[in-house]
This record gives C-alpha cells, sequence and structure tokens, in this order.
C-alpha cells in the first residue's frame, strides 16, 4: 500500500524525523483555517494523490496568506493528475530552503536484501538522476540483520561527500531505518531532504509503501487504507474478499490462480485485436480450493459491472475441483434469478483438469442461458471476445 | 534423476496437524511422498492419522524431528504470522529443503529466514507463497497435483502454480524431470537460475520450460544467465502484459512499478538471447514439442 504524503509525514513525525507543521484539508475553508491554523505567514498547499509529477501539473501551489492558500486549493481540489482525482491537500507551513538532498531505504528484491540510497543533490526525479549522474547517488546494501545503524550512517554520511550538518542527516538516516522496521515498510523515501537557510534538516516531501503482507501486526494501518480504493467494485469485492483489480475492458474474466488470470487477461486481449479491440474488463482470482460460494460471489461481482458484455471462466482444476466451480456458477444463476436479476449476458466457460468431465456435465445438464463450454483456453477466449465485440456492435 | 527432490527424500511436515496440512500430507502421501513426520509446537508425542497407511509421529520441534527420523526435507503449512519461526527453526536443525508453501508473510520475516538458510551454507529455502515441487513418479512436496503428469524429460521452473498445472497438463505425454513453483513472492528462497542451473547439470533434463510474471527483474537476469551457461533448450512463458502499472496483481510480487517489471521487457530479454516465448500457454507448449523433436500434438484437438 502506497501512502498519501500527509500520511508520510504523519509517519516521520511519529519517529522522529523532523518535518514542517502542516494540516490537510478537503475543501478551500479548510484549507483557510490550516493556514490561519500555521500562523497566517506563507504556506504550501499540495494536492495528495499518490503519483508522481505534481509539481508539473500545477498540484503545488505557494500562498503568501491564508485567502491565498484558499484560492489555491479551490484551483487544486478536484484536479486530475495522471489520471488520479485530488480529493485532499496538504497545508504545510514554507520553509527558506539553502540546499535538496535525498534519501532513501527500500526492499531490493533483487538481492533479497534492503538497500539505502542517499545523495546530495536532491528535489529531482530519482531515476534520472541514477542515469545521468550514477556518481551523484550513493547506494548501499544494507545488512538484514544489522541494518541501517549509527556507524552505516556515518559511512553513508561520508561517501555521499555530506559536509553541511553530517550528524543531523545520519540521525535522520537512522530513525528513517527505524521506521521502515516499525512500520514494516518496503519503501520510505525523502526527496528533497531539505536543509533550511536557518541550519535544520527536514524532510519536506516523502513517499511511504507499507507490506501488506504484514497488516496481521499493524492493525492502525487499518485506517491509512480507508480511502484504499474509490472504484466502486472495488470496494465490493474487497468486502466479499475476492482478489479483484478492475480494468477498462469488456471481457469479465474468472479464473483461479494469480498466473493463471494474469495469463487469462493477456489471452482475452490477444483474441480482442480480431473482434474490435475488446480488452479484458478486470482481473478476478478465486485462488485453489475455491468454494461454489465464491464462484457465485464472483461472477455477481463481474456481471454488475456495466462495462462487461461477455464473461470468461477459465479454471484449471488443480486444488480447486471443476464440479465445485460449474456447481458455483449454476448457484450464481439461480440467486441472480430469485433476485429478479437473471443473467443476460453470455458466458464462456473453459474448465480443465481435475474433475473437469464432472463440471462440464454439470453445466451442459443445467442448461443455463447463455453459457457456453469451450474446451481450450486459446479457444474460449476468442469465443469471449467474439461475443463481447457482438454486443459492442449493438449498443 | 531430477532436482532438489528423490524418491529418497524424507519429508516432514510443519503444520501437519492443521487442516490443510493434513489434508496436503495425506495426497502426499498418497503419491508415494515419503512422509515421516509432523512438527507441530504442543502436540508432540502425539500421532497423526491418515487413510490408508500407519501414523506419522508428531514433534515438538523440528529437531527432535530431524532427530528421531532423518528427515532431510521440510514443508510449511503453518499460518503466515508464524511462518518465520518455523522456518529458522528447520534451517536451525540443518534441513536440506525446506518449502514454504504459506502465502501472505511480511517480506521482512522473508527476507530474514532466506539470509539465514543462504548463511547456513546446507539449506534452501523454495517459496514462500509457491505450490512446491514435485518429480513426478518420486516425491511431491507441496501441494501441486499428482495425477496431471508423469515423470520424463522437460524441467520446469514457475512463479505461478496454476500456470505450472496448466502447463504440465498440455505436456503431459512428455512428462516431467521436475516441477519447482518458486513462488509469486517479492523475495523468494530459491530463483528461477538456481533451477535452470540445476536443470542444466540433470541428465534426465533435456529441455527447459520457464515461467515468469510481472514484478522485478528475476526473468531479465535469467534470460543473461541462459545466454552465458544453459545449453539446453529453454522456452518462456511470461504472465501479465494487461496488467496496469502500479496495481498488485494477485501475487505480492506481481506489479509493475513505474516503468520497470514489465511483460513486455522480460519477452524482449528473452527473445534477445534467442529463448523462444509463447504467446499464450498453449502456444508455449507447442514451442516446447518443436525443442524436443516432436512436432504434432496427438492427443489433444486444437482450437
Amino acid at each position: 500500500m502506497d501512502l498519501f504524503e500527509y500520511q508520510a509525514r504523519d509517519l516521520f513525525a511519529a519517529h522522529g524525523v523532523p518535518v514542517l507543521p502542516a494540516q490537510v484539508a478537503s475543501d478551500p475553508d479548510g484549507a483557510v483555517r490550516a493556514a490561519q491554523h500555521l500562523g497566517g505567514g506563507t504556506v504550501v498547499v499540495k494536492a495528495q494523490v499518490k503519483t508522481g509529477g505534481r509539481g508539473k501539473a500545477g498540484g503545488i501551489r505557494l500562498a503568501h496568506d491564508p485567502q491565498q492558500a484558499g484560492s489555491a486549493a479551490a484551483g487544486i481540489l478536484g484536479m486530475d493528475i495522471k489520471g488520479h482525482t485530488v480529493h485532499r491537500v496538504m497545508v504545510a507551513r514554507g520553509a527558506s530552503i539553502a540546499q535538496e538532498y535525498y534519501a532513501a531505504i527500500l526492499l531490493d528484491r533483487t538481492t533479497g536484501g534492503y538497500l539505502a540510497l542517499v545523495s546530495r543533490e536532491g528535489g529531482v526525479e530519482i531515476e534520472q538522476l541514477a542515469v545521468e549522474r550514477p556518481q551523484a547517488l550513493v547506494r548501499v546494501p544494507l545488512d538484514p540483520v544489522r541494518g541501517l545503524d549509527a556507524q552505516v550512517a556515518r559511512e553513508l554520511v561520508d561517501r555521499a561527500g555530506f559536509t553541511e550538518h553530517p550528524e543531523q542527516i545520519a540521525l535522520v538516516l537512522t530513525r528513517l531505518w527505524e521506521l521502515f522496521v516499525a512500520q514494516d515498510a518496503t519503501l520510505v523515501e525523502v526527496n528533497p531532504l531539505v536543509l533550511t537557510v536557518q541550519g535544520e534538516v527536514i524532510a519536506l516531501d516523502g513517499k511511504v509503501t507499507l507490506d501488506d503482507n504484514a497488516r496481521f501486526r499493524h492493525p492502525e494501518h487499518a485506517a491509512l487504507a480507508e480511502s484504499w480504493t474509490q472504484d466502486p467494485w472495488e470496494r465490493r469485492a474487497h468486502e466479499l474478499g475476492l482478489n479483484y483489480v478492475r480494468l477498462e475492458g469488456q471481457v469479465g474474466v474468472i479464473g483461479n490462480g494469480a498466473g493463471l488470470v494474469m495469463s487469462t487477461l493477456d489471452v482475452v486481449a490477444r483474441a480482442g485485436e480480431e473482434f474490435c479491440g475488446v480488452r479484458p474488463a478486470n482481473f478476478l482470482d478465486i485462488g485453489g480450493g475455491a468454494s461454489a460460494q465464491v464462484m457465485a460471489d464472483g461472477l455477481r461481482i463481474v456481471l454488475a459491472d456495466p462495462q462487461v458484455r461477455s464473461v470468461f471462466v477459465n479454471v484449471f482444476g488443480g486444488i480447486t475441483a471443476c464440479d465445485v466451480v460449474a456447481r458455483g456458477i449454476v448457484q450464481a444463476f439461480e440467486a441472480l434469478r430469485d433476485s429478479g436479476e437473471p443473467v443476460s449476458l453470455p458466458l464462456v466457460v473453459r474448465l480443465d483438469g481435475n474433475n473437469a468431465a464432472a463440471g462440464q456435465e454439470i453445466l451442459r445438464s443445467a442448461g443455463l442461458p447463455g453459457v457456453e463450454l469451450v474446451r481450450t483456453m486459446d479457444g474460449a477466449a476468442g469465443r469471449a471476445a467474439e461475443l463481447a465485440a457482438d454486443r459492442v456492435g449493438k449498443d | 534423476m531430477s532436482i532438489f527432490l528423490s524418491a529418497d527424500s524424507r519429508i516432514l511436515v510443519q503444520g501437519m496437524t492443521g487442516s490443510e496440512g493434513r489434508k496436503h500430507s495425506q495426497l502426499m502421501i498418497d503419491s508415494g511422498t515419503n512422509v515421516v513426520a509432523g512438527v507441530t509446537p504442543g502436540k508432540g508425542g502425539r500421532t497423526q492419522e491418515f487413510e490408508g497407511t500407519d501414523p506419522r509421529p508428531v514433534f515438538d520441534t523440528v529437531q527432535e524431528a530431524v532427530e528421531a527420523t532423518g528427515a532431510d526435507v521440510s514443508c510449511l503449512f503453518v499460518p503466515a504470522s508464524r511462518a518465520k519461526d518455523a522456518a529458522l527453526q528447520a534451517i536451525d536443525a540443518g534441513v536440506r529443503l525446506v518449502v514454504v508453501i504459506t502465502e501472505g508473510i511480511p517480506v521482512r520475516d522473508t527476507v530474514e529466514f532466506v539470509a539465514r538458510a543462504k548463511g547456513s551454507g546446507t539449506t534452501r529455502v523454495i517459496g514462500p507463497n509457491c505450490p512446491g515441487l514435485i518429480t513426478p513418479d518420486g516425491s511431491n512436496v507441496g501441494i501441486i497435483p499428482s495425477s496431471i503428469a508423469r515423470s520424463g524429460r522437460i524441467g520446469l521452473v514457475s512463479k505461478s502454480g496454476t500456470l505450472t498445472y496448466q502447463l504440465m497438463f498440455e505436456l503431459r505425454d512428455i512428462g516431467f524431470s521436475t516441477c519447482v513453483g518458486i513462488g509469486g513472492d517479492p523475495v523468494v528462497g530459491t530463483s528461477h537460475i538456481d533451477c535452470l542451473e540445476a536443470f542444466e547439470q540433470d541428465p534426465q533434463t533435456e529441455a527447459i520450460c520457464l515461467i515468469g510474471e510481472i514484478g522485478g527483474d528475476a526473468e531479465e537476469r535469467a534470460a543473461a544467465h541462459i545466454r552465458d551457461h544453459v545449453t539446453k533448450p529453454v522456452v518462456a512463458y511470461v504472465a501479465g502484459f494487461t496488467a496496469p502499472e502500479g496495481r498488485t496483481m494477485g501475487h505480492a510480487g506481481a506489479i509493475v512499478s513505474g516503468s520497470s517489471g514489465t511483460a513486455a521487457a522480460k519477452m524482449r530479454a528473452f527473445q534477445d538471447v534467442g529463448v523462444l516465448v509463447g504467446s499464450t500457454p498453449y502456444e508455449t507448449s507447442v514451442l516446447m514439442r518443436r525443442s524436443l523433436g516432436q512436432p504434432a500434438e496427438e492427443d489433444r484437438p486444437v482450437s
């Protein structure tokens, strides 16, 4: 889970990393009050979206008094930045910046360990810096057990060539490590870490990614995920415990196993190239050993999505038995019929592996309207794409 | 021959008395795997009943189980919150192969036990969040259904469970030396490269099927390794071309970050070193047949 800047700032503050006073607002009046509360002087109003490039998009504005802060917020709220709508702004007290640095700690998938990145040249896109001036970016692997202690921090500061306030910067680095460990983060990034004209070292902007697998030992992280998803289908699927990602497309996809479902999306997109460019509408993994109930829940979610024109159920029975999946499909059809919303979309089903023949027989004898059995995955994807394209043509 | 696992392997199951552990221990035993013991803290001294075979002894610790039964492989079905301690116990007891099936382990825990295993010089970890591995007609550790395919000459390594099953099914007439599900987490104990090295050395393996997916750079590194070190034919498949940036697709590690970890880049990396890449699982099986000089598929109609 990626955090918003204001959430990252709160975590920095909680772990002793210096930050500027700031408040969050979701309307212009709130921004005016926030600016007054911060002393009525110069503030920065910043769009809270989980993407980069806010400055270029006009999502970060300087305001010299509370009224200006309100009009800045009015201009920023509701903006679309790279597909992310701005629902909140953070109003932060201004600072006089002397230097901009960079510091990050992250999980390094390549080595299966952690990496510290430090540079005296912050405030720019770090990927760009890594390419253009790699010598300016110090990269040090961290021992997973020892981590980033005071001595490692001091070495980092020396190697990066910090001559001003090295102790303060080293202290920030050790505190970022403490945050990284205590919060089960996979990324903690401060960009820029600034040195003010007054000689303070402050985390001006930051990004934190938390490990979703560690939720069980961080009940407090649930509150951070409150605005985790805006999409109503994703929210409903999440409540039902389904592994669902909504995409833009016309063929609803349900399958078992993350790899097979990803593969199914690809095969559908490929088949769609021949049928008006129809695309997969979603990722939905009903998982290993899925019950009839899970299948029914999944089918409901996908059928409720108005962009969907056909559905492709692609199951390879490993642990999951295909007869159970078939019964789930039958149950879902019955439940939807009983609730007055009978299934009106075509459903292409491919069942292979464990109890495939039994599953196919259940579906054949149930005689469900619009359900077609296709033997192979590639063939079924083609048929689902064709059916979706037919219906798109008619709409 | 096979890699990592043979008919002589002696398996203990950590979490054998839980519902998943019991169910899959039974399936492993049914497929002829030599399951010798279970470990569940607090249940030492008891036995676990199974159908059609003798009960297996249950121990409190891995150390006791190893001393009593000579187990050299452990399979973990313990909950995510206890997986790190269970894995560390197996590593510290000198178990040669630790297969972590558990999904949802915090990555910090995985980093710790994988580092401990590497430091031990004796233990290989497979997983976490994996289906395990199977040497058909020999030994089956984990949850891969043993009925899909027989023993044969293809070695398979995959991040994904169901794609492993799918390819095993497509190529079941040729058969497999060993199939290894390395897991879909961002950090895993055994990489594609580890498996490529082992398959290259394995006389039974004549060709290698490699299945990858979005996220990280494991496939790109595997491609470089193939170029420099692998003489056997390799056929690859990559899933996730349609995955949007920044979204986790089922597996914790399956995420495109910015422009890195994309399926297109992985496919290109393989193609650049002469590895054939299938655009669907079925097409991958066709390419594999061709690599083995078996152009026709006899037993399945082509759609």
